[in-house]
């Protein structure tokens, strides 16, 4: 198991590396830099002179190998530079939007488990009677609706909504505050975007939970249980939902990492100050450094989760990890 | 030049706030409670001599004070008022080629360093002569100032190499913020870009990246009385659609940038009273510039055809519900006593009222240059307001004469690299955008070799015009020379296509007072005359 | 989303060997597809209508979907003019709302197939060829796929486009080159079971050429996993353009799209909600087609669900 637990690890080297060179290359690919960005704003005076001097700062003008090398080296030491747009540490400015966009994945991972678990096990225990055609139907569509839309919809909803029960119009909080400063401004804020986010995201959990629980129903264990006489209600929690969760928690494992990715799009809808509006401020900004650090720290989860993914799997079926 | 002795009676033709009760004696104002208000742009550095975005102006410039600065109590005036400095700001001597400024005593920094002459020198001096290695935006509009000087601890001296115009409203830059010597002969030239300490009305309390910024009221601000507000906080939201809910939802009162029609109306709608607006004429312009290093954008006949497309009086109507541009105008900003009046302008090619014959005489060009199939490539900017708009209305201006017209939507490092460095587009969109209002900024734009005019134009006439312009010794005379440019520029040559001047809208809450609105989203945003009526 | 299900499908992939070609007759199927999957049928209904809209649009739509009416701009639904009714209402332009809608099919299917005909393609060649020829170049060629899979599908769309510039061609290529990888991995290990097949053995030692080895024995079989990945990879393809337009960074003005439509309207939706509503609930309905569908197609492709049931 160790010697696998340490091939696996070192198969993240190599996937890291190269995940670093595409993304800096491609930043670099397209011409313009951060600099002629800034210093070519809506005034519309323009000064090549001032334009090299910023390049040369930003050690922009170095050859691209050093430039390369060096963040490779940061990478791995954590140490990822000063923003190119701001010059502040890239970690100071990933900082507190690290924990809101965090704190969004995991309330919609919650919102996700209350709704997927029971949903997916009684679509499952009720195979092809109507309300398994409903649960899946709904599923279904929450893959499809749009998460902005719905973000859209709901924001509506409530400046309407509150204008009709209490005469105020009432929109979430702009400013983020952390849960344990002010719980309530807090989740008066996020939880908007957790549920539409969250709604997508249990969809998917939900047909997992479903498809995962008929193979678990038509073991030879559950069957046996059955031909014991036990209660089918005794059979269902204690036998069948234990062993059909583990494919699901590697779901809303693996969807977790990606979820962190995903909140790009309702961020924008809900004017959040996370991780995702930061990537696209930095990339349509030039801003290399930050763009590349929040591009590996988003490769290092989804790595690393897939990693312990692999490790889970191994653990618990020994032939993948002698093949 | 006489620019600066020109009396610019642009207040009552540019501001129609419609606004009652912000005109309030001292005796109303209010002290205490927190501004909120939304801001649609990050803050890339807190250096207001490096960065040239109203992104960073907004949240900044409560922070810090100015030598001079447009009177933010009616900054639709364009008059030029002492901050740091004492009494009238100076009209020259020695033929205009000295400005002398008495610095106020008693003036501290943040951090409890005293102010003087000293400091605003040291401050000038990195924006006019910054040593090799540091940047300095608008290095370039102080090319007649020779010296800057202190004479003694409270007097300022600027010596000119020769009389400009320009000098009085460069200086009165809303950029140029005043830093403490000690600052940055302790610290480098470079601190400021990512630390804080002014002299303004506000103390810089805490900065959340991407989130927002927080000020709260400095005790010892030299406006006797002010600030009113005891603090601010400047929250970012990139999303029009957020800051419109934000205003809506009372998360924040007022917005400074602008927005469109519709958002005016859909807040006067659910809000009533609870909302006032105020509204301009804005000191910025889009315009579309054909390359005429491409063919066939080296025809002057079909440039002329593009911009015989565009219904500009008709947009003036329709488009104006949409996005922040109105104004018919030339090439000076409207309503500047420079600017062309609407008869003047009906005689300019693209600007007659008989759309029908415009682009009769459009598809004529076309045909007569042989370029009755022209398609063409618009470079765009990823900006929606106005850009995106404008360019889609322009597609279909340029539709109706025939021509098969697309747009190339570019993240603003393209559009920039295409415009400025490759010049390989058919057609650009193209801007002039200026804080203080001064027609000599605005006219040098179209200036060939002037190093703002992206067309490729080598007209050797229009830089004649430009110097005679320079020289001409009565307002009369500099009237008479800006319409022959303008005809120039527009017409003959066609140079650019103007489409409209932008149209600022600041809705607000009602009992956000004492903020008044400019023509610029640059100026009057130190908020020390903004109060609340709660 | 379809991450989670091509993660564990690489399991289950291993055991999809169906045959695709020993089946009744076409009528049968259709009306057997509908008996047995219901939902699936009703999925492939609203596929096909979405088809028809995208193909007939210039015939379906009652206006130019890029003639700018401005003395009806943001006009409610139901509202007359000269040239016609606009029934869905008209956006900030003045342009017809229903022929956007109808046109933007067409957008959002061209980019959903292609991208998806491509990039599952694409992928199929790389993961039978991988699988096939095995050794160093399946290693290395697994490396790279880590590495491609590495990215969150929208992080490596959305960096594509926000670097080159946003056009219709960009937006497909920044959607399909993460659709490869994930493709090429579900084949592969589909690729890879069947190759351990002693038939395949059997044909190698008759002398069978490489090429002809891996069309007539190795692509049939790992059909079923391909057919699956494809459909699925529509339904997202919708989706990601929709995002990518909707940020402002994928088809761009004044192409009909309906990402893009959803963009501009939710400058308006505080005074005209309509235009905000019709986009979403194209999106909505065309994504939800081809999941259904998709769906379908799984349970019937897969012999182990099909022994289920």
């Amino acid at each position: 198991m160790l010697q696998y637990v340490l091939k696996r690890l070192l198969l993240m080297i190599p996937t890291i590396l190269g995940a670093a060179f595409i993304i800096f290359f491609i930043l670099r690919v397209v011409p313009g830099d951060v600099c002629e960005l800034k210093l070519g704003g809506d005034g519309g005076h323009y000064d090549p002179v001032q334009v090299e001097i910023c390049q040369k700062n930003l050690g922009i003008d170095r050859p691209v190998y050093e430039q390369f090398g060096k963040f490779v080296v940061g990478i791995f030491t954590f140490d990822y530079g000063n923003s190119m747009d701001t010059g502040k540490p890239v970690t100071h400015e990933i900082g507190l939007r690290f924990q809101l966009s965090l704190q969004i994945a995991i309330m919609a991972t919650l919102v996700t488990i209350i709704i997927a678990i029971p949903l997916g096990t009684i679509s499952a225990v009720y195979q092809n009677s109507w309300i398994d055609y409903i649960v899946r139907t709904v599923s279904i569509a929450g893959i499809a609706l749009p998460s902005f839309w719905l973000g859209i919809l709901l924001l509506l909803f409530l400046l309407n909504f509150s204008d009709w029960m209490w005469g105020i119009r009432w929109s979430p909080p702009l400013i983020y505050k952390p849960i344990w400063e002010d719980p309530y401004h807090n989740v008066s804020q996020l939880i908007w975007p957790a549920v539409a986010t969250g709604y997508r995201y249990s969809a998917v959990a939900t047909r997992m939970t479903r498809s995962s629980m008929l193979e678990v129903l038509r073991e030879d264990y559950v069957r046996t249980a059955r031909a014991k006489g036990l209660l089918e209600k005794l059979i269902i929690n204690r036998h069948a939902l234990k062993n059909a969760l583990l494919p699901v928690v590697t779901v809303i494992g693996i969807e977790f990492a990606f979820l962190m990715g995903g909140l790009v799009v309702t961020e924008q809808v809900f004017n959040l100050n996370g991780l995702g509006q930061l990537l696209v401020h930095s990339v349509t900004g030039k801003d290399y450094t930050m763009t590349q650090a929040i591009v590996m720290i988003i490769v290092l989860v989804f790595v690393f989760t897939n990693f312990m993914v692999d490790i889970l799997y191994a653990w618990l079926d020994p032939r993948i990890r002698y093949s | 030049m006489r620019f600066s002795t020109l009396k610019l009676a642009i207040g009552a033709a540019t501001a129609t706030a419609l606004t009652l009760g912000t005109i309030a004696g001292a005796a109303a104002q209010k002290s205490g409670g927190t501004l909120n208000f939304v801001v649609g742009s990050k803050i890339p550095s807190y250096d207001a001599h490096v960065e040239t975005t109203f992104g960073m102006i907004h949240p900044i410039a409560p922070f810090y004070s100015l030598l001079i600065r447009v009177n933010p109590d009616a900054p639709a005036t364009n008059d030029f008022v002492c901050d740091v400095c004492e009494g009238d700001v100076d009209k020259g001597a020695d033929g205009g080629k000295l400005f002398t400024f008495k610095i106020r005593k008693g003036l501290k920094f943040h951090n409890g360093a005293p102010l003087n002459a000293n400091d605003v020198v040291a401050s000038y001096n990195k924006i006019i002569f910054p040593p090799k290695g540091v940047a300095s935006s608008r290095k370039s509009f102080y090319r007649m100032v020779e010296s800057v000087a202190a004479t003694d601890d409270h007097t300022v001296v600027f010596k000119l190499k020769f009389p400009s115009g320009a000098f009085i409203p460069a200086l009165a830059s809303p950029f140029n913020f005043i830093y403490s010597k000690a600052d940055l002969e302790k610290n480098g030239l470079t601190w400021h870009k990512t630390n804080i300490n002014g002299s303004g009305p506000f103390v810089f309390v805490e900065h959340q990246p991407g989130a927002f910024v927080s000020g709260k009221k400095f005790a010892g601000y030299h406006h006797k009385g002010r600030p009113y507000l005891d603090g601010f906080r400047a929250i970012a939201a990139p999303k029009m659609a957020a800051r419109v809910q934000a205003i809506e939802g009372d998360r924040a009162s007022i917005e400074f940038r602008g927005f469109p029609p519709k958002q005016r109306d859909a807040l006067v709608k659910v809000l009533g009273d609870k909302i006032t607006v105020q509204e301009s004429d804005w000191n910025c312009v889009l315009m579309a510039t054909p390359n005429q290093k491409k063919k066939p954008f080296d025809d002057a006949r079909v440039r002329r055809a593009l911009s015989l497309s565009i219904d500009r009086w008709g947009g003036s109507k329709y488009l104006s519900k949409i996005a922040i541009v109105k104004t018919v105008g030339g090439v000076v900003f409207p309503g500047h006593p420079l600017a062309a009046t609407e008869a003047e302008l009906t005689k300019i090619a693209g600007y007659g009222k008989d759309l029908k014959a415009n682009r009769a005489e459009a598809r004529r060009l076309l045909k007569e240059a042989g370029q009755e199939n022209l398609s063409l490539v618009l470079n765009n900017r990823a900006v929606d307001q106005p850009y995106k708009v404008v360019g889609t209305w322009l597609l279909d201006q340029y539709k109706k004469i025939g021509i098969k017209a697309t747009q190339q939507v570019n993240p603003s490092s393209v559009f920039y690299d295409i415009l400025r460095k490759k010049q390989d587009f058919d057609v650009s969109i193209d801007f002039n955008c200026q804080s203080v209002i001064n027609p000599i900024a605005d006219v040098s734009k179209f200036l060939p070799g002037g190093g703002a005019n992206y067309s490729g134009s080598k007209d050797k006439k229009l830089v004649e015009m430009y110097d005679a312009l320079l020289r001409a010794p009565t307002e009369a005379e500099q009237r008479k020379l800006v319409r022959q440019y303008e005809k120039r520029v527009l017409d003959t040559e066609a140079t650019h296509a103007i489409t409209l001047w932008w149209y600022k809208i600041n809705p607000h809450r009602s009992y956000v007072k004492g903020w008044k609105i400019a023509p610029s989203h640059y100026l009057g945003q130190q908020l020390d005359q903004v109060w609340l009526d709660k | 989303m379809v991450t989670v299900s091509e993660n564990l499908a690489d399991a289950k992939n291993a055991e999809l060997q169906d045959d695709l070609r020993d089946r009744p007759g076409l009528w049968k199927q259709i009306t057997s597809f509908a008996r047995k999957q219901p939902l699936g049928f009703a999925g492939l209904i609203v596929v096909l209508v979405f088809i028809c809209l995208a193909v007939f649009a210039p015939w379906l739509s009652p206006f130019d979907p890029e003639a700018s009416s401005y003395e009806h701009m943001l006009a409610p639904p139901g509202t007359t003019s000269d040239a016609g009714t606009f029934y869905l209402g008209t956006d900030d332009f003045g342009r017809d709302v229903l022929t956007r809608i109808i046109y933007g099919a067409r957008t959002a299917l061209f980019v959903g197939f292609t991208c998806a005909i491509v990039g599952a393609t694409v992928g199929l060649v790389l993961g039978v060829g991988s699988a096939f020829f095995g050794g160093k170049i399946d290693l290395i060629f697994q490396r790279i796929m880590d590495i491609f899979m590495a990215f969150p599908l929208i992080i490596m769309a959305l960096s594509i486009v926000a670097i080159f510039g946003s056009s219709i061609q960009n937006v497909i290529i920044a959607i399909t080159i993460p659709f490869i990888p994930r493709c090429a991995r579900v084949v592969r290990s589909s690729a890879l079971a069947i190759r351990e097949i002693p038939y395949i053995d059997a044909a190698r030692a008759n002398g069978f050429s490489n090429s002809r080895i891996i069309m007539r024995h190795m692509v049939p079989n790992v059909m079923a996993p391909f057919l699956i990945m494809l459909t699925a990879f529509v339904g997202q393809a919708i989706l990601l353009e929709a995002s990518l337009s909707f940020l402002g960074l994928g088809v761009q003005e004044p192409v009909p799209a309906w990402g893009l439509m959803l963009k501009n309207a939710q400058e308006y939706i505080r005074s005209e909600p309509w235009i905000a509503i019709w986009p979403g609930i194209a999106i909505t309905l065309g994504v939800f087609g081809f999941n259904l569908f998709g769906d379908a197609l799984r349970d019937a492709l897969d012999p182990r669900l099909r022994s289920n049931q």
